[in-house]
């Protein structure tokens, strides 16, 4: 698991406004690498220094895949902050990724 | 259809591998089950079962033919599912912890999911894959993909990826059912149609006369020989039950083997001492005529023989057919105890037409019985085209089975004009039970109408309900026609007088014309006594005259020579 970790160590829902991420993947494929490549540069952008990303390849873990419901690869999942959020994809709509990760206030442009 | 030659169904058993359902009747109907290690489509409106279907093709797979499955469902949650499934029976929480089954629920929830940029199903793959594999699994059921157009946005994307997604199970050498909704026009709401054509089956739940009939076609089946009408099929505590529509044609024997009636008299009446074996019998007959006696009667022969039988009542409780018949000295209790004999009871009205049937054919299937009694067949109602092809359907299982069929039917006061549901052409023995109203009081009699291939009698028979039973009396022989009842007795009566006064009649007439001999003979002996009289006279005047002449001539030689002449 690659954990890009930034100052914060282990301890989820610690603090508001830390963001808990992952990216279920299945296997190396070009829009694995697009997505996770994407994601950061979206998380360093807004987030920088408080989300932590965890990808997860199905075809190594298959069994975590019914946990968060997986269907479509590659997923972003937003465990922290609550509700849950899911963006599939490979995050390449920039837009849709912020809205996905309530990153852009309402009504912003 | 592209199938370019039908082949023989048991070719094609051979050549196209086929996964068993254990579904009574969709087995027969697909000629041996769905096609192995290909999907296949199950679709149909809403409630019409596909869920149950797709279920217990996992259930029987893993129950009965050692093949574990994996059940992915995208509507029911796993614990749902379970639940629902317990009412027919399924115990799907053992099999699982069993690991013959596994089960995932797919929760696609469209404003929980943003999308952003391509992405493709592989999570799907890789869960149903994993599914797969902690089984063993050889089945495999999708309950109901159509969910996931709902719950993305990118039907492109969808429809390429469920295109690889049929490919795939393919290649896992599963064999797949995949629901889907009914759509307007369509056999499916999204076209998956399209995507599964190895075979296709259509469910459909049809509410009329406000009773619902689930009938189930299959739509195509490449490669394979099937039944191309609407089965009838049933949902109940029991699973699931398709009625194949009189698959076997008119292929049954004919057997030689004669059974009882369960009534002497009645046996006497059909020239080889009762009903062949495996024939269909109908009595008909008016309110009171004694039908179900009749028919106890023929149980309690079958029974007595330790065959099995089924009796079907549609009017009276089991209870109630049991008490009645202690009354004419026939006790069936202990022969539901023994096992051989089993009621099934239940209002006509209760369920629709194809209920009763499929109820019916289970019942036949399951206990197997050498007769089965249908009691009375009037009492089931619904459109008259219905309830023949029902009965048909009944009639050509029990045939096919080689049980004989005994069937009772109500008729109208009036007569047999509308009452017998078409089926009297079906029958092999027809024994009509008829009301003699004369003198103020009703008889029973019986007749025999027709049977098949035996020389039967046409004579009508009194017969009385007495506490030994059914008795048929002796026929009434007489000139004056058919008499019962009390007429019968004075006739009767009446003809024994008549026969004493013919006799005296006979008597007088053999003494007046021996008396007229005698006299004749007296004067004949008197007349001839007479003429020998005169006879004797006549011969005394002759010696008289022959003597005077010989004196004469004497006298003259004597006078000749006296006078010295010579003599002559």
């Amino acid at each position: 698991m690659n954990q890009p970790a930034k100052a914060h160590p282990q301890e989820e829902a610690v603090q508001d406004g830390h963001y808990n991420l992952r990216l279920y993947v299945a296997g190396q494929t070009s829009k694995s690498i697009t997505a996770l490549a994407n994601l950061k540069t979206i998380c360093e952008e807004h987030l920088a220094g408080r989300y932590r990303i965890e990808v997860i390849d199905l075809l190594q873990q298959p069994q975590l895949a019914a946990g968060d419901q997986i269907l479509a690869v590659p997923t972003l999942v937003r465990r922290l902050p609550e509700p849950l959020k899911k963006i599939i994809g490979n995050l390449s709509d920039k837009e849709r990724v912020l809205v996905g990760l309530d990153l852009r206030p309402d009504g912003a442009p | 259809m592209n199938v370019e030659k039908i082949p023989q169904a048991e070719d094609s058993a051979q050549t196209l591998a086929k996964a068993r359902t254990g579904i009574a009747g969709l087995d027969e109907v697909t000629f041996g089950g769905l096609p192995a290690g290909r999907p296949t489509l199950i679709c149909g409106g809403a409630g019409c079962g596909k869920t149950v279907v797709a279920a217990t093709f996992l259930v029987n797979g893993a129950v009965m033919f050692d093949e574990p499955g994996v059940f992915m469902s995208f509507e029911e949650s796993s614990a749902d599912l379970i639940r629902n499934l317990a009412s027919l029976g399924y115990d799907l929480a053992a099999l699982v912890k069993q690991k013959k089954i596994a089960m995932d629920f797919v929760r696609v929830e469209r404003s929980e999911i943003e999308e952003s940029g391509e992405y493709d199903l592989e999570g799907l793959f890789v869960r149903l894959g994993y599914a797969i594999k902690s089984v063993g699994a050889k089945r495999v059921v999708l309950d109901t993909l159509e969910v996931l157009f709902a719950g993305l946005g990118d039907t492109q994307i969808l429809r390429s990826e469920l295109r690889r997604l049929f490919a795939w199970l393919k290649d896992q050498n599963v064999s797949a059912i995949i629901t889907a909704e009914q759509g307007t026009g369509a056999l499916t709401r999204y076209g998956l149609e399209e995507y599964v054509s190895d075979c296709v089956l259509f469910l459909d739940n049809r509410v009329e006369n406000q009773i619902t009939t689930r009938r189930l076609r299959v739509v195509k089946y490449r490669g394979s020989v099937h039944g191309t009408n609407e089965y009838p099929f049933l949902i109940d505590a029991e699973g699931i039950t398709v009625l194949p529509v009189t698959s076997a044609g008119l292929a049954h024997t004919a057997s030689d083997v004669v059974i009882s009636t369960g009534v002497p008299g009645l046996n006497q009446m059909l020239g080889v001492g009762g009903f062949f074996c495996g024939t269909s019998v109908l009595v008909t007959g008016t309110a009171g005529t004694g039908k179900t006696s009749l028919a106890a009667h023929f149980v309690d022969s079958v029974c007595a023989r330790g065959e099995r039988c089924l009796y079907f009542a549609f009017e009276e409780s089991p209870a109630q057919i049991i008490r009645n018949m202690r009354s004419i000295g026939l006790d069936l209790q202990p022969r539901i105890d023994a096992g051989l004999l089993k009621f099934e009871a239940a209002r006509p009205s209760l369920f629709g037409l194809e209920m009763h049937l499929a109820r019916m054919y289970r019942e036949i299937e399951g206990f197997a019985p050498a007769a089965a009694v249908l009691d009375p067949i009037s009492a089931l109602r619904g459109e008259s085209g219905d309830v023949h092809s029902m009965l048909l359907r009944v009639i050509d299982l029990l045939k096919r089975r080689g049980t004989t069929a005994f069937l009772t039917n109500l008729l109208a006061p009036q007569g047999m004009d509308h009452a017998d549901a078409g089926v009297s052409s079906l029958m092999d023995t027809w024994i009509s039970l008829v009301q003699l109203e004369t003198n103020g009081e009703r008889n029973r009699g019986i007749y025999v109408l027709k049977s098949r291939g035996m020389n039967h009698s046409n004579q009508i028979r009194e017969y009385q309900l007495t506490s030994q039973g059914v008795k048929l009396l002796d026929a009434y022989l007489g000139n004056a026609g058919v008499l019962t009842g009390s007429a019968r007795v004075s006739q009767e009566a009446a003809d024994a007088a008549s026969v004493i006064r013919h006799a005296q009649e006979t008597e007088r007439r053999r003494r007046e014309i021996q008396r007229k001999r005698d006299s004749l003979e007296r004067r004949i002996s008197e007349l001839r006594a007479s003429l020998e009289s005169e006879e004797e006279e006549a011969r005394k005047a002759l010696e008289y005259d022959q003597e005077l002449e010989r004196r004469m001539q004497a006298e003259r030689q004597a006078m000749a020579v006296l006078r010295g002449g010579p003599a002559q």
